[in-house]
């Protein structure tokens, strides 16, 4: 079954619910540290990318120098480059006017829930799932800069989870369908906590280290079977 | 143009580069096999390195709570197929465990 719209914006929703809090405590963090208002919604309708912004604004309070944020940011977003690449596999043809369009929107979330949804995705499905996701991500900064912590805090804090969920939720029906799942999902996570915890190297870097080496070692056990 | 301004543009250039890259090279190209199955490895592999280890501090210094919250996730969407649900009730039960704690 190919999928339209209608089905991106169904898809969506979980996304909008997980990524409104966690953007509204964006907004609260930037106004906190002295950003205007233009310049925190800038960051969420320019970069649009989750983690780095919140680390973007910490390092812009401590005064860190423009190349170390800069690097920091290219480093920590580089994942999405093999996330992108991954999804394009799947798409098919997409008219060259949407896609300049379509990775702009690329995100953990949105590339998860679309990597794995049942049925043939396609541009006008990713397109919903996109910019609604990023709707929830910009409305929610404005929020926060505005009204500030309208929830209560516990409840906030408690919204935290709501991603973490989200990931679990993707991935379980994928873990009931084959070995493989749990296989390559279990090798990345130990791999990204070896790499932070024992390495020590930065969470961007060491995620899509591990992406591309586990992905890597998965060819050479399952790539054998095909040969 | 203010001094942050210039900064995020210049985040916002390093990010969208990656993102787009492969949608305007390698739409309509037939990769090779073994990258081909690479790309079709990198969803289970990038939720592996998403998920762990930051889930077990996805409420900052709650590691239990943390984890009944996913665990809840897992269970539920092992039983039923609706992860708005999922997420909505992870929220909840971390919430009360929150209140209660």
């Amino acid at each position: 079954m190919r999928l339209k719209a209608k089905d991106g914006i169904k898809a969506a929703v979980p996304i909008m619910i997980g990524y409104f809090p966690v953007a509204m405590a964006f907004g609260i963090l930037a106004k906190g540290g002295g950003l205007v208002f233009f310049e925190t919604i800038g960051f969420s309708f320019i970069l649009y990318a989750g983690a780095s912004q919140f680390i973007g604004v910490s390092m812009i309070i401590i005064g860190s120098g423009v190349g170390e944020i800069v690097l920091a940011t290219l480093l920590l977003n580089f994942r999405h480059f093999f996330m992108s690449a991954s999804l394009v596999q799947k798409l098919g043809h997409i008219q060259k006017s949407l896609r300049p369009i379509l990775g702009f929107f690329i995100t953990d979330e949105v590339f998860s829930v679309a990597s794995f949804q049942d049925g043939e995705i396609s541009e006008s499905y990713l397109l919903s799932l996109e910019v609604l996701s990023y709707l929830s991500w910009v409305t929610g900064t404005a929020a926060g800069y505005i009204i500030g912590n309208f929830l209560p805090e516990t409840l906030q804090v408690s919204m935290g989870i709501g991603l973490y969920a989200l990931f679990v939720s993707i991935l379980v029906p994928e873990l009931k369908k084959s070995s493989k799942a749990i296989v390559l999902a279990l090798l990345a996570g130990g791999m990204n906590s070896l790499l932070r915890y024992v390495v020590k190297i930065p969470q961007g870097w060491s995620i899509v280290l591990s992406i591309v080496l586990i992905s890597s070692i998965g060819v050479l056990i399952y790539g054998r079977a095909d040969d | 143009m203010t001094r942050v301004l210039f900064i995020i543009i210049l985040m916002a250039l390093v990010t969208y580069i990656p993102r787009v890259i492969p949608f305007v090279t390698i739409s309509d190209k037939t990769l090779p096999k073994k990258i081909r199955m690479f790309l079709d490895f990198v969803p289970f592999t990038a939720l592996g390195a998403l998920l762990i280890p930051g889930v077990f501090s996805a409420i900052e210094g709650e590691l239990i709570i943390s984890l009944v919250g996913v665990v809840f996730a897992f269970v539920y969407s092992w039983k039923k197929d609706n992860m708005i649900i999922s997420v909505i009730g992870s929220i909840g039960v971390v919430y009360l465990l929150m209140i209660m704690r």
